[in-house]
């Protein structure tokens, strides 16, 4: 084994003030293994006292080659590696992948697929929005908003349960469709958290939005102005707690979200606390939008019937020898996809979650790049955190909401 | 092509060479390495605010190009998307830095240049992002194998253990 290469002050010398080469201000590791990283993230600190002179992220604790192990894989099978990028939103990451392959290969999906997929994505988004407001809030010592959160979450992943016998890494959502059909169940589930959410999201701002001591950590810490966030690439709920309508449910529909009636929250500040206004009422969107799709869920198919590309019912197989054979090629070879790239981009908890797609006319993509929100959402933290206290940096890093399965890939 | 997008796609092709595709409804301009940031500059000035992804491709073995930069703008003012491809060849890849232009470029490019070992002139802290500092080899070209790991089952647990690289110490 090769001996490890340790990383002198040297090598960093271009990122850190003069002050620090002399000795004035002091070179501090957080993390990577530091509670309030929310995964495997190391960030340098030059520190002046208590202040952040600057903040340099180290990151790719947590890589696991998930591009080059896609290339490697058929269009199906490479689909599960994409639930374990942005561990919070594995309908989401699904749904992106989906389109590009769909885009690829040109299928279309039926109705009633379509709109379930919405219904799981904006589950998952309330969801990962939790575990956010949870962990955040943690961090700012607000202890029971944890518990609180969490205890709400199992009732979604409950719903993802029933439908696709996985509470998180679901591949659920296939080329052309659905897995499968939602269970009978799923209706009185989703109505469940329909009726009792509203109440629960209302019982959250009960305790943090007026609080004098949440209110003190967030009010102008970590402020990130729009020009600033567009140039930096900062996408989602930070870039419209930024000012800047920018939603693609609404400015580029995917699934049919055209047809739903829904507000894309924004606040001006730009802050931490302008961040935290508009992830909840992005919670309260959320279960609007499942609402209207529940009430419309057509009957009919769930996958579409195109066998080049997607594999025939289980049913099927027993009586049509041509299903057979379609059920065989596709678990062995796969479909070979027509050449060329295309870029679909989905709205993810985070922001813009895109795949870019390459395919040579083979079963195998040829390239696979994901463009995770949080790598750029991550580097846009450097900024806001110039000239903080330590303290404020834990509700900056709370308030970004990285997933570093998501930088990491 | 969008109404809007044209007369952009025209100064493009104008000002710096660059051909146009259209591949799914999507417009796609090859741009030559050496005018990239004057290229994304202009962009920018017309409203392609935000660098959505940056990414590249290996066409190994092909070596002139062997790889495609790929950059996806995206325009939040006109509702427009586009792609600039740029061919680097597989000698010595280097293709000036855009970081200038969009800052987020600056982990993109880190991120290019530790994955396919293209570098970028004019970059600021370009090191490795993603893998150790002492890496050896860009992961994901073509080139680079894919490493597996031999399963273990009973019979030959011990032996295939003493094979591993940490049975040498």
């Amino acid at each position: 084994m090769p001996d490890i290469q340790e990383i002198s002050v040297d090598q960093l010398k271009h990122l850190v003030s003069d002050r620090a080469l002399k000795g004035e201000t002091m070179l501090l590791n957080m993390g990577p293994q530091h509670p309030s990283t929310h995964g495997v993230l190391r960030l340098l600190l030059e520190l002046d006292g208590e202040i952040i002179i600057n903040c340099i992220p180290d990151v790719g604790f947590l890589h696991t080659g998930v591009e080059k192990n896609m290339e490697a894989k058929t269009y199906q099978k490479a689909e599960v590696m994409s639930d374990r990028l942005d561990y919070m939103n594995p309908v989401g990451n699904n749904l992106a992948y989906c389109l590009a392959v769909e885009k690829l290969v040109g299928l279309d999906v039926p109705e009633r697929a379509q709109v379930i997929r919405v219904i799981l994505a904006e589950l998952t988004r309330f969801q990962s929005h939790l575990v956010w407001l949870g962990t955040a809030a943690l961090d700012l010592a607000a202890m029971s908003m944890f518990l609180y959160c969490f205890r709400e979450r199992e009732y979604i992943l409950d719903v993802m349960e029933i439908c696709s016998g996985q509470r998180m890494m679901t591949t659920y959502v296939r080329p052309g469709g659905l897995w499968r059909d939602v269970p009978v169940e799923f209706e009185a589930a989703v109505r469940e958290i329909l009726r009792t959410f509203p109440r629960r999201v209302d019982e959250y701002e009960a305790l943090l939005t007026r609080n004098p001591l949440f209110l003190d950590r967030t009010l102008g810490i970590g402020k990130l102005s729009a020009e600033d966030a567009l140039n930096l690439g900062v996408t989602g709920p930070l870039l419209r707690a930024s000012g800047v309508k920018w939603d693609l449910r609404k400015d580029r529909p995917y699934s049919g979200y055209e047809q739903y009636d829904f507000v894309v929250p924004t606040r001006p500040e730009g802050d931490v606390y302008a961040r935290y206004l508009v992830r909840i009422e992005e919670m309260r969107q959320c279960l609007r939008i499942v609402e209207q799709a529940l009430n419309k869920l057509p009957y009919g198919p769930v996958r579409s019937n195109n066998y080049k590309f997607v594999p025939p019912p289980r049913s099927e197989i027993g009586v049509s020898m041509e299903a057979l054979i379609h059920h065989f090629k596709q678990w062995t070879e796969g479909f070979n996809a027509p050449q060329g790239s295309v870029y679909r981009a989905v709205e993810s908890p985070r922001g813009e979650l895109g795949v870019y797609l390459e395919s040579d006319g083979g079963p195998k993509p040829y390239r696979v790049h994901w463009r995770t929100p949080s790598f750029d959402n991550l580097q846009a933290m450097p900024l806001m955190c110039k000239g903080v206290l330590v303290a404020d940096l834990i509700a900056i890093i709370g308030s970004v909401d990285i997933v570093l399965g998501d930088i990491d890939r | 092509m969008d109404k809007k997008l044209e007369p952009i796609v025209e100064k493009l092709k104008q000002d710096f060479g660059a051909t146009a595709s259209k591949d799914r409804g999507d417009v796609s301009l090859v741009v030559p390495a050496e005018k990239i940031a004057e290229a994304c500059r202009q962009l920018q000035g017309q409203g392609f605010e935000l660098l959505s992804a940056m990414t590249a491709v290996d066409y190994w073995p092909q070596e002139t190009p062997r790889f495609h930069v790929v950059y996806e703008l995206t325009s939040l003012s006109n509702h427009l998307t586009l792609e600039l491809r740029v061919p680097v060849p597989g000698v010595n890849p280097s293709l000036p830095t855009v970081s200038a232009v969009y800052r987020n470029a600056n982990w993109r490019e880190r991120e290019l240049w530790d994955m396919f070992g293209i570098k970028f002139s004019g970059h600021s802290d370009l090191r490795r992002i993603l893998m150790p500092a002492d890496w050896e080899g860009h992961p994901l070209r073509k080139d680079y194998p894919l490493g597996y790991e031999e399963p273990q089952f009973t019979f030959n647990y011990k032996e295939i253990n003493l094979r591993k690289p940490y049975a040498k110490e």
